[in-house]
């Protein structure tokens, strides 16, 4: 397991021991990673990252033009392995998780445990930190920094 | 639709019986259910699903076949479980002093008939 900010380890370390799953990522519902497990190449993770963030926003989306209430939760069951995407509310804001799980475990166990991540990670959050601009020459500093977090190097 | 409430009528009858669920037991999810308030059906399906299906791996390694009931006793209440079909589980929460024995025969009569 590889984090972005350290708060998030050990409610995430619940989940992981629970769920049986396979590959997680928590990421912002912009697409930046804050965690990860499983995954072992960088290029894996940043693409999932995004096309995880480029789902939930298409069903943002779909939920708008039906008129109703944002979809939670997207699931793709596959005949060995299966997905969960569920968006959910932090006192960071919006964050998306991503679950790749076998039959191993369920789709209903991993959405018992994943409810009871999102609640960890709600009390284990610390008081807000101050915003900081996102300055472009700041960029790539940034994302190597984050891609050495979560990945060791 | 309506034989499976007929089906969890049956079971939610019986005196101390607190609700009463069909579970699609490959994926842990609720397929239909009558439970009390306060009993969080999503974290019983999951669990009770994943209890029974490890359960009868252990029972087929033993040699012993599939287990027709599968019933945990805890200090206050009772979870019982049945197959239905292939991948259907009837699964009842029940209070201390519930009658058990009608409520088993209940639940397998109950599953006899919504896997007719």
């Amino acid at each position: 397991m590889r984090v972005i900010e350290p708060w998030v380890a050990a409610p995430l370390q619940g989940f992981l021991d629970e769920s049986g799953a396979r590959l997680t990522l928590l990421m912002t519902s912009a697409g930046q990673v804050i965690a990860q497990d499983g995954f072992t190449r960088s290029v894996d993770v940043m693409a999932a990252a995004a096309l995880g963030a480029a789902i939930m926003a298409s069903t943002d989306a779909i939920a708008d033009v039906m008129s109703t209430a944002a979809f939670g939760v997207v699931l793709h069951q596959g005949p060995k392995q299966s997905l969960v995407l569920r968006a959910f509310w932090t006192p960071r804001g919006r964050w998306i998780g991503l679950v790749v799980f076998g039959s191993e475990t369920s789709v209903g166990l991993v959405q018992l445990f994943f409810q009871e991540l999102e609640l960890a990670l709600a009390k284990a959050a610390p008081a807000e930190l101050p915003t900081r601009a996102v300055l472009a020459e700041n960029f790539e500093y940034e994302l190597n920094a984050s891609l050495r977090s979560l990945f060791g190097r | 639709m309506r034989n499976l409430g007929d089906a969890l009528e049956r079971v939610t009858r019986v005196s101390g019986i607190r609700g009463a669920m069909l579970v699609a037991e490959s994926d842990g999810l609720v397929v239909a259910e009558a439970l009390a308030e306060g009993l969080d059906g999503a974290a019983v399906a999951a669990l009770a699903a994943s209890l029974t299906l490890r359960l009868r791996r252990t029972a087929i390694s033993a040699g012993l076949a599939v287990p027709q009931v599968v019933q945990l006793r805890a200090e206050r209440g009772t979870v019982l479980s049945v197959p239905v079909g292939d991948d259907l589980l009837l699964v009842a929460v029940a209070e201390r002093d519930a009658n058990l024995g009608l409520a088993r025969l209940e639940l397998r009569q109950a599953a006899a008939q919504l896997g007719s």
